[in-house]
């Protein structure tokens, strides 16, 4: 909307006719719409179930209100994930176990460490297949092969290994989350630092300026649009990967533990509220990293398409 | 041959580059022989493909001729360009777009190492010189094509090489602003008294800016007529209205006539 007038906010209605709230409002309600309807199909089989072994009589009000309020649904209402979040994350203090708020900073600490290691990694791969012929030959075929084998494969002995070399904890998941999420940074970095056209180059050429220089000024520079973008899909392989990680481990703490303790006893409306609390902090994370792109692109001169 | 005089900065003794091609190899420029004194304004002018650019890419040291001689300033092209004997302007203004005109001007005062406070100054004074004071803090895309190119031409004369490389800057750019720029140009040349080659194919320009014109044609890419302008150093856009420039214009177009071969 930047064709706009300054000074003339548009009225809700032309925001409603240009499509900016009607549209999404309306997808929102038939996915709730649907998300109902869907809890009621879902879950009346072991209602019908359960009132014919108890020989109840019962309407169909009672089949579609019992659904909606069954402590382990097959599909859990949305109310019932919202009541679950406002126990879990408002009414617990940060420090209990109990608490998601603590269980997301688990995560997300394994998170974080596993984006910095996997960052580093990715671009000091980069910077090497870009530099020297060899590797960009003998490595590359690897990095592209690391990514075929499941991670659910390989966490297992991930964890072992580094157990018996004593790393146990943070550091295991971080690696997990590290081998998924240092891919896009490599090859998004490659393509950045590649990306120096002729006459940028020829133009250093002229100064006979030194490798060094050329890679500080030019292909570092160069590159930075191009590891923001890697970086956004990154940081939320790396959630996924810190997740994964807390599955084979018998972590008891971080969302993944939650998630499998829910799954272990039928406790769908805990994986659910996992899940969510999972997606917001995905979402912050991709936001952050965006807005730290906004930032940096504005300082090296601000024209982000 | 080609004068041996104390003067000669470029000196150019029967070279010829060849681009190795497995099924047609290009015979890029043959036989070429040419001096350039000190304080020449040099014109190379002809169609595309005539190896114009080729040329001045291999006094540049961008690209090595297959056999044949060459000098610049005495040295080798590969030793010119390491001790940074001169300054390149391209087709294009190749500004690097996130840093500001004032960086970019910088740039290759960065990679010589210079103090701060020098490279500061350089690039006040050299943007000064091509009338672009206040714009520092701007970035590339905030300018117009021909303030970047006027930028990059700052970026050039900052490292303040005695010869200027000049190939087709202004070949992007509207007419009215190329006549002023090259206006502008002809000050600084008698300003600075630098040596300048500079890549055309307008006849107006190569004629309005030269004081010695190289005629060349293409298939192979050679030298057919040198010409030295008998204009004052000091011209105004006026005089192209001269007959002593409709001259000198009219001997260019019959040298390119002659040696251009329309096969079609």
């Amino acid at each position: 909307m930047t064709d706009q007038q300054p000074g003339t906010k548009p009225s809700h209605w032309d925001r409603l006719y240009n499509g900016q709230i009607l549209p999404v409002v309306t997808v929102i309600l038939a996915i709730i719409v649907i998300w109902y309807a869907g809890a009621v199909y879902m879950n009346s089989d072991r209602l019908i179930d359960g009132y014919e072994r108890a020989k109840t009589d019962w309407t169909f009000s009672d089949l579609v209100e019992d659904s909606w309020s069954m402590e382990r649904p097959i599909l859990p209402a949305p109310q019932q994930i919202v009541v679950e979040l406002d126990n879990t994350v408002i009414d617990k203090k940060i420090t209990s176990k109990r608490s998601l708020v603590f269980h997301a900073w688990v995560t997300l600490s394994s998170t974080l460490l596993g984006f910095a290691f996997g960052t580093l990694l990715g671009i000091v791969l980069a910077v090497g297949i870009v530099h020297v012929k060899t590797l960009d030959r003998s490595l590359m075929p690897w990095v592209i092969a690391s990514q075929t084998i499941p991670i659910l494969a390989i966490a297992p002995m991930i964890i072992v290994v580094l157990g018996h070399l004593g790393l146990t904890g943070l550091v295991p998941k971080a690696i997990i989350s590290m081998y998924l999420c240092f891919f896009p940074i490599t090859i998004g970095m490659v393509k950045g630092l590649r990306s120096p056209d002729i006459l940028q180059l020829d133009l250093m050429k002229t100064y006979s300026a030194s490798n060094s220089n050329v890679f500080w000024k030019l292909r570092i520079p160069a590159s930075i649009p191009y590891l923001f973008t890697s970086l956004k899909v990154a940081v939320a392989i790396s959630l996924v990967g810190a997740i994964v990680a807390e599955l084979p481990t018998g972590a008891v703490q971080g969302l993944g533990a939650r998630l499998l303790a829910g799954s272990y006893y039928g406790q769908t409306i805990q994986i659910w509220s996992a899940l969510v609390v999972a997606s917001i902090l995905g979402m912050v994370l991709v936001w952050a990293v965006g807005f730290a792109e906004k930032l940096t692109l504005r300082q090296m001169g601000g024209q982000s398409q | 041959m080609p004068d041996m005089s104390s003067n000669a900065v470029v000196e150019i003794e029967k070279l010829n580059l060849i681009f190795p091609a497995p099924d047609a190899p290009v015979h890029a420029l043959a036989d070429i022989d040419l001096t350039l004194q000190a304080g020449d304004f040099v014109s190379f002018i002809g169609p595309s493909g005539c190896g114009k650019t080729t040329l001045m890419r291999v006094i540049a040291d961008l690209e090595t001729p297959t056999d044949g001689h060459i000098s610049v300033n005495g040295m080798t092209p590969s030793e010119a360009r390491k001790k940074r004997a001169y300054g390149y302007v391209f087709q294009a203004p190749a500004l690097y777009p996130w840093r500001t005109v004032q960086k970019n001007v910088m740039l290759p005062l960065e990679i010589m190492g210079l103090s701060k406070q020098e490279q500061r100054q350089r690039a006040e004074k050299n943007l000064a010189l091509v009338n672009l004071e206040g714009f520092e803090k701007k970035f590339p895309w905030q300018l117009s094509g021909g303030m970047q190119q006027r930028v990059s031409i700052a970026r050039a004369l900052a490292v303040e090489p005695d010869l200027l490389l000049m190939d087709e800057p202004f070949g992007a750019l509207d007419e009215i602003t190329r006549d002023h720029l090259n206006e502008q140009l002809l000050k600084l040349w008698n300003q600075t008294k630098k040596t300048v080659v500079f890549v055309t194919h307008s006849i107006p320009e190569a004629v309005f800016l030269s004081s010695k014109i190289v005629v060349m044609s293409p298939r192979p890419g050679k030298i057919i007529d040198i010409i030295d302008s008998t204009l004052p150093r000091d011209r105004t856009l006026d005089i192209r209205e001269t007959p002593e420039f409709l001259e000198i214009s009219h001997r260019v177009r019959e040298g390119l006539r002659s040696g251009h071969s329309y096969d079609d």
